[in-house]
């Protein structure tokens, strides 16, 4: 279970992005979160993604109270969460390549000799070729880089993924393509998922329920 | 009729709407060259026609050269960019047209650009100056463009805001003080100030919730039904239905079918595997992705780009396919309905 528990977060602490935000996904489950640009939506994702501390409010992840954000979460918590964000370009390290970026969560914790086996089996994963493994974020597309940063997300197989409007960027096939990717992933390990963005038809159409930004206010001062 | 009664026919057609058009593009390319001696094919053989009062949407994903095209078509190009063709843009008032791929810099800047054709940007963020309110921005270009008195620089700006419904009370706003809507606003305005018979549209809706990406292209669609036409470039293909009277979809630098918007999105269909392919993959029908990649600008192959992909494909697509009643296919898909 991944649980929001009336969540208030923003960037200063006067005045909050929002107030007691309450999400549950259950495992296996996918769950769309739709709201509009700037509703703070993104804000509960990094949140959910251990990214940000909110200012009150719970995380509970898997039954164990979430306590310490980025690099002060456990490890065993850290890596329980894989995130895609909307922007790959702000998101990759531009001095890496494809491979390097798919490979850097294993080589961050330690076990650098799995990185060879898990990108070779994750680019098919992504549909990403293996000439495009060797490049850099400049020298390939929006599209291409974002395939790379899902792959990223999958590397420690994580029980649970947070798409942060992942496609918003993207045409109509790519979208098709790391949907399916997402959701093959899913099949295979049964890990949950919390897509947030702002496109119902899409959020419909991919997740098992979705629900609408403003319902999950639903401590509001 | 035989088939070459029927592509006559076809050409006339096209042949009449070119002189009606505001702009007309003839074989455009472009090609850039990189270090080590490749070339990048971004643009092949462009041609279409774009009259008064008309919206076409050009789509396709990114990086298949939509987005060169347009600042082809505004002599934006980088240094190793090489062109050929034409994009003949009519003149105004019945005067003499120019070629926006042989006019040189001066023309371009002071005659064409903002005058003739006005740019909608893709992130009006970064088109706009952090440090200078809305009101101006919209009287440095009423000057830079009329060279108008100061009053009459106050009612111009004012005029133009209204006109892409810019409210008057956010005027003396700075950029980073609008909603995305209204960035896109008052990038709108700057674009509608010269009263170009143009307007080019790149990716306006590019990270703008639906409700806003609706209104921003009924907006543009606004301006083109005015009697302005519209280029409008976007990888939507929604915002692309909602307004365009003719879709043209491009694929690895080259326009591979254009059709009456009706047509394409309605019960009949694209009838070039990858425009099909394309549609097929929205949310709100099959949800199932073109297999594949598109292929590299640089490696193009010899025959038709998309054949690697294609589920139609034969041994002639061995050899490219030339447009033909406005499909470059080899084995076009039959209409579905
Ligand atoms: S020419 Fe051949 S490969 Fe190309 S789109 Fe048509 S059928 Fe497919």
């Amino acid at each position: 279970m991944l649980e929001l528990d009336s969540v208030t977060a923003g960037y200063e602490r006067r005045a909050p992005v929002f107030h007691g935000a309450s999400l549950t996904v259950a495992p296996g489950e996918s769950v769309g979160l739709l709201g509009p640009s700037g509703c703070g939506k993104s804000t509960l994702a990094r949140v959910a993604a251990l990214l940000h501390r909110p200012d009150a409010g719970r995380l509970v992840l898997d039954g164990t109270e979430v306590r310490a954000w980025r690099h002060r979460a456990p490890r065993a918590q850290r890596t329980a969460v894989g995130v895609v964000f909307q922007q790959p370009r702000t998101a990759a390290d531009p001095r890496l390549t494809l491979t390097e970026l798919i490979a850097e969560p294993l080589r961050a914790t330690g076990r650098r000799a799995e990185a060879a086996d898990r990108v070779a089996a994750l680019a098919p994963a992504v549909g990403l070729t293996p000439d495009l493994l060797g490049r850099r974020p400049h020298e390939v597309s929006d599209g291409q880089l974002q395939r790379a940063c899902l792959a990223r997300a999958l590397t420690l197989r994580p029980r649970w993924l947070i798409c942060d409007e992942m496609t918003a960027m993207l045409d109509a096939s790519t979208t098709a393509a790391l949907v399916a990717a997402v959701e093959t992933y899913r099949a295979e390990t049964g890990a949950g998922l919390l897509a947030v963005g702002h496109d119902r038809v899409l959020l419909n159409r991919w997740c098992d329920r979705t629900v609408d930004w403003k319902d999950c206010l639903t401590a509001a001062p | 009729m035989t088939a070459d009664h029927v592509l006559r026919a076809l050409a006339a057609v096209s042949a009449e709407r070119a002189e009606g058009a505001v702009l007309s593009v003839r074989g455009l390319t472009v090609r850039f060259r990189l270090r080590g001696g490749r070339t990048v094919d971004a643009v092949s053989d462009a041609d279409f026609d774009l009259g008064a009062g008309e919206c076409l949407a050009l789509v396709g994903e990114s990086g298949c050269g939509k987005s060169v095209l347009a600042s082809a078509l505004l002599g934006l190009l980088p240094g190793n960019a090489e062109t050929s063709g034409t994009a003949l843009l009519a003149g105004p008032e019945g005067g003499a047209g120019t070629d926006l791929l042989a006019a040189d810099e001066k023309t371009l800047a002071r005659t064409v650009r903002g005058r003739r054709v006005g740019l909608v940007p893709q992130s009006p963020a970064a088109h706009l100056t952090p440090v200078r309110t809305v009101r101006s921005h919209l009287e440095e270009t009423v000057r830079a463009l009329t060279g108008t008195s100061r009053r009459a620089r106050r009612e111009a700006a004012e005029t133009a805001a209204e006109r892409a419904a810019f409210p008057a009370g956010h005027l003396d706003r700075h950029p980073h003080e609008l909603s995305g809507g209204l960035a896109q606003r008052a990038a709108t305005a700057l674009a509608l100030i010269g009263d170009a018979r143009l307007l080019l549209a790149d990716e306006p809706t590019t990270g703008l919730d639906r409700d806003l990406v609706d209104r921003t292209v009924d907006e543009l669609r606004r301006h083109a039904d005015e009697g302005r036409a519209l280029l409008l470039i976007t990888h939507d293909l929604a915002a692309a239905a909602r307004i365009a009277d003719r879709v043209a979809v491009m694929y690895a630098g080259r326009i591979v079918e254009v059709a009456p918007a009706h047509r394409f999105f309605g019960p009949t269909g694209p009838r070039h595997p990858y425009a099909r392919g394309l549609l097929d993959a929205l949310p709100d029908r099959a949800f199932t992705p073109i297999p594949g990649m598109p292929p590299e600008l640089s490696d193009l192959p010899e025959g038709c780009a998309f054949a690697p992909r294609c589920p139609r494909a034969t041994v002639r697509c061995g050899t490219r396919p030339a447009p033909t009643a406005g499909v470059a296919c080899h084995h076009p898909e039959q209409p579905r309905a």
